[in-house]
């Protein structure tokens, strides 16, 4: 710890004469500090090339792989090296069944990772699970800080009775242990579907993940909004607006929402991270996304019975999900850096 | 003092009473969710299905199932599972309970010792290679999906590498009770260990040094190096000693969790028959029995470590304590 | 007791290099108590910290010379220095509310001082805590020994803050600030307190300020300090009675007048103090001096030894008429 020990007061003096960036709001501040941060910002990079080459998922599949990776192709044959060769090929190990998937033949044209039980090419697959699971991540994460700033918002700023009815609520959900919430209910839903007045929603359908990961961590984030909510109703500017005799709703956008948002903001890639790592484990367990549909955790389970004979089925999905949710990670920590108001003083950084 | 215990039990007992009002609720009251269609199989009669209803009281009023139910589990202790009939829950419930503790109890000592070896370490050499990598190893670990981790480690222990002197010590799958075989208990549970400790080191270590950090720009700290004190003890009595509260409010949380069941991607990767793995079992055959009993026994435990952490914190805290 | 000659502190930064401390030199003597006098950013913190080598920024360059006791303390490697912090030098802080740390007792942290020091028991340090705490004026000091700081007012806590700064009986006190964050009748205690220190346990010390009320109750001699350099220097009588520094006027004109006419306006310096980064070539105080002429743009140099001296090149009779001439200007802001 060898921090220095010079008087903050004294420093942040130096720090204030120094040339005035001039009429810098909070986030034009917050956006060079990240900007700067260097393994933020390639977190951020590494995170959007993975977005993209996902994206790309139909156009690797149909032209460079020629493979349909949602078919069975248990009797297909592709080019390698140049010799047609099977995909599942005779074998005595492994499954016990005769026969195996081909593995990683590393050509980019041709079932790059090698096949799965299926025989399907498992590098496309990978991209297109890849779509569903960044698509699941995100909308969640999304649909999760909207409910959880609504309830957070409207429990810390009116208070009372109503804060007492959604407080008891979030106590509920907060001790129901989250892996259980979310199996069950998806292990409820994933039958049926969810048919209740206006929302409705098909089993098969991603919504059903996205609605039920949306739902459960409502209250780890609901929780420290109230919170902040209630601090800030207590702090001076709000006194100083009440006494003012501005209208409520007025302080609620003007001066409690901005300050929530940078919360909400810092959860943003924290929340993804979580929900990414969320869905894999109900997909894995064959309760979140259904098939055909693939995504990360849907192969990783696909990959188990092969574990031994052809692991890259289940190592490929597992590392593009440590990969992704690592780059989170980082930029979540860049981003949280950049927007924390007690950052400590510049004048260390060379 | 009395008002607030009795106040604070309150509380508890209503939480775990709205689990299980929830749980209820989900398994039997969700459109689609029937527990009837469960039992009796796809391509029952119409007549199976009466009769099942019948047999199982399936056809009251939901107030009085779920009173049943919990009479059955809590006062009688009689429940049977609805999937192995005559099976008695609550003391399946209790048997598999230490396959989970010696799983839970092994990863934390790991955890808890290298994570704070690692958020100590880190925080010492802060701005340093060694601390910069310490914190990317932790965010890595947390990066990881557990179950994929196990299934990593299955792939290294038990296949090819089975046979190399570097692995050949790992058996099989599965527990071995520590009453009858001690050694085989260790030696099953040590890669499991591994596995599940790996997540919460890395996390422990960065959330230590984080607070380690902050702490050591408080300006009691700069009063203690005036002193003359040295960095170590710096260190270890002034900054750890204020940062421990945070662990350990963490810790009493996760542990409380993972005693519950949390641990449940874990027993099902390694084949350990645990709180996790018997919850996970009756949640994917709508064993409600068998499902009731392991969320009460969950939720219990996550309950108790909520109020046992509020506890710690009162005397970690000197401030709290005297205020 | 103290020599300090020639010490520059620096600091490199993402903007330029930052001069907090621009060749400053000063001297302590037995059972002296020297004021540093001057306004935030001036360098007097810094310069205090450089002394017990509480400076660990690796971006800080730090020159000159310290001989304490006819010891060079810069330079010297982390283990000796620990020997001469809270041993020989102590230091307390300006906010008491902060500087104990929250977990322990206060006879707990002033025992740990002593048995880092001297190799005491823990019952007898514990004894000697209480001593210390009745000595500094804390009621019930046996009670007061195992309370948490927490539980402790302000002026308590800067009173045990000081107990604590003194267990060791180190010859030199360094004080920055002590009653800053106090309200005024706690602050006259904590002065009379520091002035029993000089008298009971033969301490020097050093006080840092920025209020010259302070000065005139406890110090011997003043330093006034500005952007970084020392511009007067001189006994408490001369700087209230002949100051020499424009700086100084300044500071003595802000001070609301208790007798005479209630002034229109408060009075300040015009002017801003200069950024650390691009201090003016020449005097620093230079761009806000009213009496600025031609030979201002070199940096005027601060006389050596230790008689009234003042970095300015003001004239003597110059100098007299403008100090005698200051009148209230109206408005001035």
């Amino acid at each position: 710890m060898t921090d220095q020990a010079a008087s903050p007061g004294d420093l942040a003096a130096a720090e204030q004469s120094l040339p005035l960036a001039a009429g810098r709001g909070p986030w034009v501040t917050a956006l060079r500090k990240i900007r700067s941060d260097k393994a933020a910002m390639a977190a951020l990079l590494l995170f959007v090339v993975i977005v993209g080459l996902c994206m790309l998922a139909p156009l690797y599949a149909t032209y460079v792989a020629k493979s349909d990776p949602f078919r069975s192709n248990l009797s297909g044959k592709i080019m390698v090296d140049g010799k047609r060769v099977p995909v599942m090929q005779t074998s005595t190990e492994g499954l016990g069944l005769g026969f195996t998937p081909i593995g990683p033949t590393w050509d980019i044209q041709a079932y790059f990772l090698g096949a799965d039980g299926q025989g399907r090419d498992v590098a496309a697959r990978l991209l297109y699970g890849g779509r569903n699971s960044l698509l699941i991540a995100g909308v969640s994460t999304a649909m999760c800080l909207v409910l959880a700033a609504i309830v957070g918002l409207v429990a810390g700023f009116f208070g009372g009775a109503v804060d007492w009815v959604l407080s008891r609520l979030l106590d509920v959900l907060w001790a129901f242990p989250v892996y259980l919430l979310a199996i069950s209910l998806s292990i409820v839903l994933i039958t049926h579907g969810i048919d209740i007045g206006p929302i409705s929603i098909n089993a098969d359908s991603l919504s059903l993940p996205i609605f039920i990961i949306g739902v459960i961590y409502v209250p780890y984030v609901a929780r420290p909004i109230r919170g902040q909510v209630l601090a800030l109703k207590e702090s001076e500017f709000v006194l100083a607006a009440i006494g003012l005799g501005v209208p409520s709703h007025r302080i609620l956008f003007r001066d409690i929402l901005p300050n929530v948002m940078t919360t909400l903001i810092v959860f943003v890639p924290l929340m993804m991270a979580i929900n990414m790592l969320t869905e894999s484990a109900l997909s894995f367990l064959s309760i979140g996304v259904q098939p055909p549909d693939a995504s990360w955790g849907t192969i990783i389970q696909d990959g188990q019975e092969l574990l031994y004979t052809r692991p890259m089925v289940a190592l490929a999905p597992g590392i593009a999900i440590v990969i992704t949710v690592l780059a989170l990670n980082i930029f979540g920590d860049g981003v949280r850096d950049a927007l924390d108001p007690r950052s400590k003083l510049r004048i260390r950084s060379t | 003092m009395l008002g607030a215990i009795i106040k604070r039990l309150g509380q508890m007992l209503f939480v775990m009473f709205g689990i299980s009002v929830l749980v209820f609720l989900i398994f039997f009251a969700t459109p689609g969710a029937d527990p009837a269609a469960r039992i009796a199989g796809r391509n029952a009669s119409p007549e199976t299905l009466a009769a099942v209803r019948k047999d199982f009281g399936f056809d009251r009023p939901l107030y009085i199932q779920y009173g049943r139910l919990m009479e059955r589990l809590f006062i009688t202790q009689d429940l049977t599972s609805f999937v192995n009939r005559g099976w008695k829950v609550v003391p399946a419930v209790f048997g598999v309970a230490p396959v989970t503790l010696s799983l839970v109890l092994g990863a934390a000592v790991l955890w808890v010792v290298g994570g704070v070896a690692i958020g100590l370490i880190a925080a010492a050499t802060r701005g340093s290679v060694l601390d910069r990598s310490l914190m990317v190893l932790g965010l890595i670990g947390v990066s990881m999906p557990v179950y994929w981790l196990g299934e990593v480690m299955n792939l290294i222990t038990q296949s090819r590498m089975h046979d190399s002197w570097l692995f050949a010590w790992v058996p099989q799958l599965g527990y071995k009770p520590l009453t009858s075989d001690p050694s085989g208990w260790f030696l099953t549970l040590v890669i499991p260990w591994v596995t599940l400790a790996t997540l919460y080191m890395g996390l422990y270590g960065r959330v230590l040094r984080a607070n380690l950090v902050e702490a050591g720009q408080e300006d009691y700290i700069r009063t203690a190096r005036a002193k003359g004190l040295s960095e170590t003890r710096i260190l270890v009595r002034h900054a750890l000693r204020t940062s421990l509260i945070t662990i350990v409010t963490l810790f009493g949380l996760d542990f409380g969790a993972l005693v519950g069941g949390a641990a449940l991607l874990t027993e099902v990767v390694f084949g350990l028959q645990g709180i996790g793995k018997l919850t996970y079992d009756s949640l994917r055959n709508f064993d409600l029995p068998v499902i009731m009993a392991t969320v009460m026994y969950a939720s219990f435990f996550v309950v108790i470590a909520n109020a046992a952490v509020d506890l710690l914190y009162v005397v970690l805290d000197p401030r709290i304590r005297t205020a | 007791m103290l020599q300090v000659r020639g010490l520059k502190v620096s600091f490199r930064t993402e903007h330029g290099i930052v001069r907090a401390v621009d060749d400053v030199s000063l001297d302590v003597g037995e059972r002296e108590i020297v004021g540093i006098v001057g306004e935030s950013g001036s360098g007097k913190t810094i310069s205090i910290l450089s002394i017990m080598g509480l400076i660990n920024d690796p971006n800080a360059v730090i020159e000159g010379s310290i001989i304490y006791k006819g010891r060079e303390l810069l330079g010297l490697p982390q283990r000796e220095l620990r020997h001469v912090r809270g041993e020989e030098i102590a230091m307390i802080f300006q906010d008491p509310m902060t500087a104990l740390t929250p977990v322990y007792t206060i006879g707990w942290q002033i025992g740990e001082q002593l048995q880092t020091h001297t190799d005491m028991s823990r019952r007898a340090a514990r004894q000697r805590a209480v001593e210390l705490l009745d000595a500094v004026g804390i009621p019930d000091p046996s009670i007061a020994v195992d309370r948490y700081p927490h539980q402790l007012s302000g002026g308590m806590r800067q009173r045990a803050v000081i107990a604590m700064a003194l267990s060791c009986n180190p010859s030199l006190l360094i004080a920055d600030e002590p009653t800053t964050a106090l309200d005024v009748t706690v602050q006259a205690q904590i002065l009379e307190l520091v002035q029993r220190l000089r008298r009971d346990f033969g301490s020097s010390i050093i006080l840092i300020t920025h209020n010259m009320g302070v000065v005139a109750e406890v110090a011997d001699r003043v330093m006034v300090m500005y952007a970084g350099r020392i511009v007067e220097r001189a006994t408490k009588r001369e700087i209230f009675t002949t100051p020499w520094h424009p700086y100084t006027w300044g500071l003595l004109d802000s001070i609301p007048p208790l007798d005479g006419p209630r002034p229109h306006r408060l009075r300040s310096i015009a002017g801003m103090p200069p950024s650390l980064l691009a201090l003016p070539k020449g005097c620093a105080f230079g761009p806000r001096c009213r009496y600025r002429f031609d030979k201002c743009g070199e940096r005027p140099p601060l006389a050596a030894g230790s008689g009234h001296a003042a970095a300015c090149f003001l004239a003597a009779e110059a100098r007299e008429s403008a100090w005698s001439g200051r009148k209230p200007v109206a408005g001035a802001a």
